[in-house]
């Protein structure tokens, strides 16, 4: 039987996921190997049940990410936090360091001083997801088995973790293999 | 009284944009918007920072183009610093741009809008991505797969990592080509051509069936800018702004990029984290400006390569005056790419790019300084203002994306006014609304729904707020 693989992408820049891609024709090996359930590169419309294995790329930053990060642990055996946004919070939570209305802030600077036409805060119910008072790394909000450090993790870290919980052995990192940056 | 139907792509997660319609009491549609939810605040928080640590951090907006704020960022340095980079520098910054413009385009063709057309518009959601273009056709997805790789090698191999490279500083770069590096990149090249052209010849034959998508899929006028070199060859690292109208008319040009606040305005849409920039003389929204592949081969004369120039002249003949339909960007991409492979195989026998001069010092000599290149889905501008120490006082980016964003809403609304009549949401709209945000590749990291194929959950809501009908595909 496949293992039930997915992958998520909170606040970040997407960069563990384009290593992702770094694997490269690794990737048509690995489609034997796993079904990939849900991602930003399938076609699924909800988080599904009884997943196996999640890699979560970014930092929990709104409302959304929030809410999705919940569902994600509830329905998923094992949690990898995959990056330094998801491991630490990272470049993400640089607007953290402004104190406590820092979200008022980065959101003063870029869409009313650098805006010449309407200047306004976006803000729409149900559209738009209000920003979190603080960053946070994906282990303040929930509980996650491994860490894959890495800005972004390089593809070689990422094909020898992956293998190792694809063979059901209890994953090692050493080394070189958890540097951050 | 109208209707608002939201495209909601699940963005609970992996999304960060959503679309709605709205549809008058005839059922026909008035009107799209496309929101965008992602929002982190560089802008501010890079205030107090050295600038000399802003190509590593901006970098970071986003890892698939994130050599594009690399460079910006590195030249932004030179302009505080006032300083002319080596040569060298100048040629090696541009081989890494050129890496990122073949893997980052043969990601946006093989990996995410080829399986639309090859696999077919309709055909089953689950398939419809890589994975079912890696069972479908094997060779062809691994041929695409390291069309990408050569890319992202071309940019390890100068800075030492695909995805965020510690590499370009203000005042040049860290590292030369090495010898190992060009035997590599010279033997790969045979490979990337073959790739190259086997796309072009498919996408052809696609263009032959997709009328209709040529038609519909963000057909309108709309301005173009992009940098050229002086004489008006395509550019992509260096030159300077123009831009053109739909008839191809010349309307600004050769405007310095330090100067780009006098011709490009940003507006704010609070239903969208992504702003609005516009062409300042004509005001918001009538400056609506298109930029990337499509809009740098419509400002530039010639590309200045032979084989990527025999394809513009049969490109510039799809249109009169400028070519306008948005399906056309990715015909626009692939030529770009065979562009990129001819200027990587020319710099190949550049001895130059194995120079040690690779670096110009200086302290601050302006206190303002703007740093400009071509990403690949379009031109982006790192704006800074530093104190006498360098300390960042005031950061503004205007991002390649967002200069897409008025043409992105125009072309759901296309699309949407022609597939969608009264209450009734037929399923493959959604994958063709999407396709229709799919053609500019967006990337706001952002990418995230650019990446593949959004989860679509559509709702038709009623002038009270009331879900008249639904539909998700999924």
């Amino acid at each position: 039987m496949k293992i039930r693989l997915a992958t998520v992408w909170l606040g970040g820049c997407s960069g563990c996921h384009m290593s992702f891609l770094d694997l490269d024709e690794f990737l048509i090996e690995l489609a034997d190997a796993v079904e990939l359930v849900y991602s930003p590169v399938v076609d699924v419309k909800e988080f599904p049940e009884h997943v196996d294995l999640c890699l979560i790329e970014g930092a929990v930053c709104n409302e959304d990410n929030l809410e999705i990060l919940h569902k994600i642990r509830a329905r998923t055996k094992v949690l990898v936090a995959f990056g330094d946004c998801a491991v630490t919070a990272n470049v993400p939570a640089m607007r953290n360091q402004l104190g406590a209305a820092n979200a008022e802030n980065v959101l003063q600077r870029a869409y009313i001083e650098n805006a010449q036409d309407n200047p306004s805060v976006p803000k729409a119910d149900g559209i738009v997801p209000q920003l979190l008072e603080r960053v946070l790394p994906v282990h303040e909000v929930v509980y996650i088995e491994y860490f894959l450090p890495g800005c972004p993790p390089p593809a070689a870290r990422i094909k020898s973790l992956v293998a190792q919980l694809l063979s059901g052995a209890e994953p090692k990192l050493e080394g070189a293999d958890l540097k951050f940056g | 009284m109208s209707k608002r139907i939201v495209i909601d792509p699940v963005t609970r997660i992996e999304g960060h944009a959503k679309i709605s319609i709205f549809v008058d009491d005839a059922g026909n549609v008035s009107d799209a918007e496309f929101h965008v939810v992602e929002f982190r605040g560089f802008e501010k928080f890079c205030e107090g920072r050295p600038f000399h640590e802003m190509p590593g951090i901006t970098q970071r907006i986003c890892g698939i183009c994130p050599v594009s704020h690399l460079l910006a960022s590195a030249k932004a340095g030179d302009a505080l610093m006032a300083v002319n980079i080596p040569p060298a520098a100048d040629k090696l910054r541009r081989l890494m741009n050129l890496g990122q413009i073949i893997q980052s385009h043969a990601l946006s063709f093989f990996h995410l809008s080829a399986p639309d057309f090859l696999l077919g518009w309709d055909s089953p959601p689950a398939q419809r991505n890589v994975f079912g273009l890696i069972a479908s056709n094997k060779d062809l997805a691994r041929a695409g797969i390291r069309l990408r790789q050569f890319g992202q090698e071309i940019i390890e191999i100068l800075g030492d990592k695909k995805i965020h490279p510690a590499w370009a500083v203000p005042g040049g770069v860290r590292t030369s080509l090495s010898k190992e590096g060009r035997d590599k990149i010279r033997a790969w090249l045979p490979e990337a051509f073959v790739t190259t052209n086997a796309a072009l010849a498919l996408f052809k034959k696609t263009m032959e069936t997709h009328q209709r998508e040529i038609q519909l899929y963000g057909n309108f006028p709309s301005l173009f800018m992009g940098l050229v070199a002086p004489d008006g060859s395509w550019e992509h690292h260096g030159g300077k702004l123009r831009f053109t109208d739909s008839s191809g008319s010349i309307i600004a040009d050769q405007v310095d990029p330090q100067k780009y606040y006098e011709v490009i305005g940003e507006s704010v849409q609070t239903t969208s984290y992504l702003k609005s920039p516009y062409y300042l003389p004509l005001g918001f929204p009538d400056g609506i400006y298109r930029v990337g592949p499509l809009a740098r081969l419509n400002v530039c004369e010639q590309m200045g390569v032979p084989k990527a120039d025999a394809e513009l002249k049969l490109f510039k003949k799809l249109g009169r005056g400028a070519v306008t339909s948005s399906f056309l960007y990715h015909y626009a991409r692939l030529i770009e790419i065979l562009a990129a492979l001819e200027f990587v195989e020319r710099y190949m026998d550049d001895a130059e790019l194995s120079s040690d001069y690779l670096r110009a010092d200086a302290g601050i000599n302006s206190l303002r300084g703007v740093g400009v290149s071509e990403a690949p889905r379009g031109t982006l501008f790192h704006d800074y203002t530093v104190d006498r120490n360098g300390l960042l006082q005031k950061v503004n980016l205007i991002v390649a994306t967002g200069q897409n964003n008025l043409a992105m809403n125009q072309t759901v609304a296309q699309i949407a006014r022609h597939y969608v009549k009264g209450k009734e949401i037929p399923e493959p709209l959604l994958n063709r609304v999407e396709h229709g945000i799919r053609c500019y590749d967006p990337c706001l990291s952002c990418s995230t729904h650019a990446v593949g194929q959004m989860p679509m959950h559509v709702q038709l809501i009623g002038p009270e707020g009331k879900v008249l009908s639904e539909v998700a595909r999924g």
